[in-house]
C-alpha cells in the first residue's frame, strides 16, 4: 500500500508538473489553429495530432489539466471553508442554529449532485467569457460542495462541545468566539484536511461532467470536461485514439488521488 | 409505531419538497435576466402589448407571492408552460417520466444484482485476490465521470439503463462490500465460524440480518445518484427522459421547467430515502 501511495504521489507530481511547464511544453499555446493541419494525427510537430479546427491537441491537454488540477483544490478549498462554517457552528452552538443548518444541508443533500450542479449552472448566464465561464463553475462546484462535509463537521463539532476539554475551557471563563476558534477548531482540522482532500477528486470529475454536458468551460480555453466533449460523435475507438488520452489521464490522475485518500476517508467517516 | 414513523417521514418530506421548491422558486426568480421576456423584443408588437408584458413580469417580482402562485397553479395541475419547448410542463413530464423510470429501474436492479453478487461472493470466499479485482474494477469505474460512461455506451451501443447501472454499480459494491466486511469481524460471526457452520449459514443467517438496514439505506440512496445519472446518459444517448428534459432546460436557461424538475427530483429521492429508512426500521423492530 505504502509503494502504492508513493506511485499515486509521483503521478500526481509529474502531471502537476506537465500541466505547470505547458508554457514551455507547448510554447504556441492552446488556442493557436494549424489550419492547414486540421484533425491531423500524431506526428512529430503534434504529439497527439489536431482537434477539427487545427488546434494542437498535446498544448489543450497540458492547459486543460493545468484549469482542472488547480481550479479543482481552489473549489475544494471554499467548499470545506463554508462546511466548517455551517457545519463547525451549528455542532459547536447546537440547538435551533444547528437543526436549521441540518435541515438546509438535507435540502441540498436530497437533490443528485449533478441535477443540482446543471440547475444552478443554468441560473447564472451561459454566454459568458471563457474566463468567467471557468471562475462560475469552480466557484458553482465550491459553494454547492459544502454539505456532506457539514454534516460530518456538524457532528465531530458537537461531539468537541461535550467533551472535558471544552468543558473546562469555558468554566476557566472561555466563551463564544475565542473558545471556538482557540479550542475546537483546532480539533476539527484532521475532519478538515480529510475533507478538503477527498472533495478534489469529486469536483475534477463534476467539472468533467459538466464540460461534457456543454455547461462548464467556455471554449477556446480547455479543461478535462471541455476536451472530453470531443468523444462525441465518433465512431469507434480506433478512429482517433489520441482523443483518449485527456480521458486516460482524468482516470489517472483520480485513481492516484483515491490511492492517497484511502487513509483520509477514514479520517473522515 | 409504523403509522407514527411513516407520517413522521411524510410531513417531513412535505416540509422539504415545499421549503425546496421555495429555494428554487427564489434562485429562479433572482437569476440574471428573469425580467427579461424576449417576447418584448419582436416588432409585431404594440407598445401597449410590450408594455402588458412588462407588467406582468413586474407582478411576479415579490418572490413569496410568486411561489404562492405557483402552488396555487401546481395544486390545480397546471405546472406553467415551457418557455423553450412552449409545451406544458405536465405534458413534457408525463410523457417522459415513464422512460426515465425505466431507465433508473433496470440501472438500478442491473447494478445492485451485480454489486450484491460481487460483494456476496468476496465475503464468502475471502480470497485476497479477487477481493482486489473486484477493487480494481469497481474503483475504475468510480474513476470515470458518469458522462464518459455515457459516450462511450453510445459508441458501444450499449443501452442506457446499462450505463445508468454501470455508473451506480461502484458505489452499491462498494457499500455493500464494506458493510459485509464489518459484519464478518463481528464477535457473534468469528464465533459462528468457529463452531463450524456453512459460509452459506453464516452469510445467509448471521450477515446479512445485520447489514441489511444499512443496505436497505443505501439503496435509498442509489437512487438519488441513478436520476443524477439519468441526465447524462438521456442527454447523451439521445433518450426522451426527465435528464433529457432538464439538460435541455438548462441549455435554454427554461428556469420555470427547471423549477418543476427540481421539486419532482427533490420528492422521488425523498420518497425513496424514506421509504428505505421505515423499510430499514421495519425490519430492526423485527429482528429486535
Amino acid at each position: 500500500m505504502k509503494t502504492g501511495r508513493r506511485l499515486a504521489c509521483l503521478v500526481l507530481v509529474l502531471v502537476v508538473g506537465a500541466s505547470l511547464a505547458a508554457g514551455w511544453l507547448a510554447p504556441p499555446g492552446y488556442a493557436k489553429q494549424y489550419r492547414e493541419a486540421a484533425g491531423a494525427a500524431p506526428s512529430a510537430q503534434h504529439w497527439l495530432g489536431t482537434d477539427e479546427i487545427g488546434r494542437d491537441r498535446f498544448a489543450r491537454v497540458l492547459y486543460g489539466t493545468r484549469i482542472s488540477l488547480l481550479l479543482a483544490p481552489a473549489a475544494a478549498l471554499l467548499s470545506t471553508l463554508l462546511a466548517a462554517v455551517v457545519g463547525g457552528l451549528a455542532g459547536y452552538v447546537g440547538g435551533v442554529w444547528a437543526r436549521v443548518a441540518m435541515a438546509v444541508t438535507d435540502l441540498f443533500l436530497s437533490l443528485p449532485w449533478l441535477f443540482l450542479l446543471i440547475t444552478v449552472r443554468a441560473l447564472l448566464p451561459l454566454n459568458v467569457s471563457p474566463l468567467v465561464s471557468v471562475m462560475v463553475t469552480f466557484l458553482i462546484l465550491g459553494a454547492l460542495g459544502w454539505t456532506s462535509a457539514a454534516r460530518v463537521l456538524c457532528t465531530t463539532a458537537a461531539t468537541l462541545r461535550g467533551s472535558d476539554f471544552v468543558c473546562q475551557a469555558r468554566a476557566s471563563g472561555i466563551r463564544g468566539a475565542r473558545l471556538f476558534w482557540i479550542h475546537v477548531l483546532p480539533n476539527l482540522k484532521p475532519v478538515l484536511y480529510a475533507q478538503f482532500w477527498i472533495s478534489i477528486p469529486v469536483f475534477i470529475l463534476s467539472e468533467a461532467n459538466l464540460g461534457i454536458l456543454g455547461l462548464g468551460v467556455a471554449e477556446p480555453m480547455p479543461s478535462w470536461g471541455s476536451l472530453l466533449r470531443e468523444l462525441e460523435g465518433m465512431v469507434s475507438v480506433s478512429e482517433e485514439p489520441s482523443k483518449f488520452v485527456p480521458l486516460i489521464l482524468l482516470v489517472v490522475v483520480v485513481t492516484a488521488f483515491q490511492f492517497l485518500l484511502s487513509r483520509q476517508e477514514e479520517v473522515a467517516a | 409505531m409504523l403509522g407514527w414513523k411513516i407520517a413522521r417521514h411524510g410531513l417531513a418530506m412535505l416540509v422539504t419538497v415545499l421549503l425546496g421548491g421555495l429555494l428554487s422558486a427564489t434562485l429562479v426568480r433572482f437569476a440574471p435576466g428573469f425580467d427579461v421576456d424576449e417576447n418584448q423584443l419582436d416588432p409585431r408588437l404594440s407598445s401597449a402589448s410590450v408594455q402588458a408584458l412588462r407588467e406582468a413580469r413586474l407582478r411576479e417580482h415579490n418572490v413569496v407571492r410568486f411561489y404562492y402562485r405557483s402552488l396555487m397553479r401546481a395544486a390545480h395541475g397546471d405546472l406553467g408552460t415551457s418557455i423553450s419547448l412552449g409545451q406544458p410542463v405536465t405534458t413534457l413530464l408525463r410523457d417522459r417520466a415513464p422512460l426515465t423510470l425505466r431507465l433508473v429501474s433496470i440501472g438500478l436492479l442491473l447494478s445492485w444484482s451485480v454489486a450484491l453478487a460481487l460483494a456476496f461472493s468476496a465475503a464468502w470466499w475471502r480470497n485476497a485476490s479477487y477481493d482486489a479485482l473486484t477493487t480494481v474494477v469497481s474503483g475504475t469505474f468510480l474513476c470515470i465521470p458518469a458522462a464518459v460512461l455515457a459516450l462511450l455506451s453510445v459508441l458501444w451501443n450499449v443501452p442506457g439503463a446499462l450505463a445508468i447501472g454501470l455508473i451506480v454499480f461502484p458505489r452499491s459494491y462498494r457499500y455493500a462490500r464494506n458493510l459485509l466486511a464489518r459484519a464478518y469481524s463481528l464477535p457473534h460471526i468469528i464465533t459462528a465460524r468457529a463452531k463450524g457452520l456453512s459460509e452459506l449459514r453464516i452469510l445467509f443467517w448471521h450477515a446479512v440480518p445485520v447489514v441489511g438496514p444499512q443496505l436497505l439505506a443505501v439503496a435509498g440512496v442509489s437512487v438519488s445518484v441513478a436520476i443524477g445519472a439519468a441526465i447524462p446518459v438521456e442527454a447523451l444517448c439521445g433518450l426522451a427522459g426527465v435528464g433529457q428534459l432538464a439538460w435541455q432546460a438548462a441549455l435554454a436557461r427554461d428556469l420555470p421547467l427547471l423549477m418543476n424538475i427540481t421539486v419532482l427530483v427533490t420528492l422521488v429521492t425523498l420518497v425513496a430515502n424514506s421509504g428505505a429508512d421505515v423499510l430499514g426500521q421495519v425490519l430492526c423492530g423485527e429482528r429486535a
